[in-house]
């Protein structure tokens, strides 16, 4: 076994979040979908910091980590005002801006 | 089969002691088998988590499933060598945000599943075609780049200057001191833009407020300014019932409410005169000596009780 497993799971990882995306309707599962591709990069960074002996991968991963914790608070209260206003959290049923 | 490994890890040990030491050699970073035996566990299971938060169709097991698929992550930064990273992974990931995630499932509505309906025609068979194909390019480019890398390894930076927490926190307060910095603008516009969207704003059609009511009532936007009269008090009824009389002894209709019957104006005609003053007003010696003209004109007798104190149903209806 060598260390490019970890990045064959986060490339599997990643699209199974990316397919995700394309085919949920929930808003909130589109993000938590986000959110594990997130997850899977933050898995390759990790491994190539292993690979390369030093720490800089890690520091990114935690970096991804602290964008990531505000864009879920960003966007989930988008969610909820969207939600407020037009009482569906279905990404279909937000379309005022298509026409 | 540990066993098996300690006995050969001993006798590896006895041997480098009788022998001299070999010259260090560029750091390699060996798998053992336990980091193997936690990655086929592991992967699979953090595999199957994404797969689950997929197929789910209920939003709170979707989020269930990516729960297992982070814990999982963070076990295996654990086995990777990042210690500070994988503690940060559950406590961040699937204690704050998967929290956050479920507080708003709860307030959105834990029904509001996926509709079946298909917006754009065969959007999902493309979707997974396309995430196929993905997954295919990917795992093919990276399995022939990368697969005969070996590791350096973090152990030495692992093992010195405070550790990896240490050197981690080393790093960002030196060399990445600029962004690090930068993350606590985004983390403050992160926490008021919440504020912001989250903030529920009053909508039309909400109750208005007392000084708004107050206003419009000086400016004669309603009816009348003052609140409406209560009932009548008298000393044969003080029913909800009994409406209050005017300055005139004319019953004041306001003052009943209007899902009551107003009472019977017969046992009312009493108090109309004593109200429009076609009666001489209660005696201020009444209680100081017995007249016996007082009551036979200051109204009508004391009520039998029962009788006129409330009018009875079957009256008022008819």
């Amino acid at each position: 076994m060598t260390p490019s497993y970890y990045l064959l799971l986060s490339a599997l990882l990643f699209t199974v979040g990316a397919v995700g995306v394309l085919v949920r309707r929930n808003a909130i599962v589109v993000f938590m979908c986000i959110e594990l591709m997130l997850n899977a990069v933050n898995l390759t960074l990790v491994t190539f910091s292993r690979i390369n002996g030093d720490l800089h991968g890690q520091i990114m991963a935690f970096f991804v980590m602290v964008v990531a914790a505000a864009e879920v608070v960003v966007g989930l209260a988008i969610i909820l005002s969207i939600f407020k206003t037009r009482r569906s959290a279905s990404v279909d049923d937000s379309n005022l801006l298509k026409y | 089969m540990s066993a098996l490994l300690a006995a050969a890890e001993v006798a590896v040990r006895f041997a480098g002691q009788l022998q001299p030491p070999p010259p260090p050699a560029p750091p390699v970073d060996v798998i053992s088998t336990g980091e193997t035996v936690a990655f086929w566990v592991l992967g699979p299971l953090a595999l199957a988590g994404g797969l689950g938060m997929i197929f789910a169709r209920n939003a709170v097991h979707s989020a269930l499933w990516l729960v297992l698929s982070m814990l999982c992550l963070g076990l295996l930064y654990f086995v990777q060598q990042a210690p500070f990273l994988g503690v940060v992974q559950i406590i961040v990931y699937t204690g704050a945000i998967m929290m956050l995630f479920l507080f708003v499932l709860m307030l959105v509505g834990r029904d509001s599943s996926d509709s079946v309906v298909e917006v754009l025609r065969g959007q999902r068979l493309v979707g997974a075609l396309l995430g196929l194909g993905f997954a295919g390019l990917v795992v093919a480019s990276v399995a022939r780049a990368l697969t005969d890398v070996t590791a350096r390894g973090l152990a030495s930076q692992n093992s010195s200057g405070g550790g990896n927490v240490g050197q981690i926190g080393r790093e960002l307060y030196s060399t990445y001191l600029f962004p690090f910095e930068l993350t606590s603008a985004l983390l403050i516009v992160a926490a008021i833009g919440a504020m912001v969207l989250g903030y529920a704003q009053r909508r039309p059609g909400t109750k208005p407020t007392q000084r708004e009511l107050v206003r419009a009532r000086l400016r004669g936007e309603h009816a009348r300014p003052s609140p409406l009269p209560g009932p009548g008090v008298f000393a044969t009824a003080n029913s909800v019932a009994t409406p209050a009389l005017l300055p005139d002894g004319s019953p004041a209709p306001e003052s009943v409410s209007e899902l009551i019957q107003p009472r019977d104006r017969r046992t009312l005609a009493g108090d109309e005169a004593a109200v429009a003053g076609a009666l001489p007003g209660p005696d201020a010696h009444a209680l100081v000596a017995p007249r016996q003209d007082a009551g036979a004109d200051s109204g009508p007798p004391p009520p039998e009780p029962g009788r006129q104190g409330t009018p009875e149903p079957s009256e008022v209806t008819r």
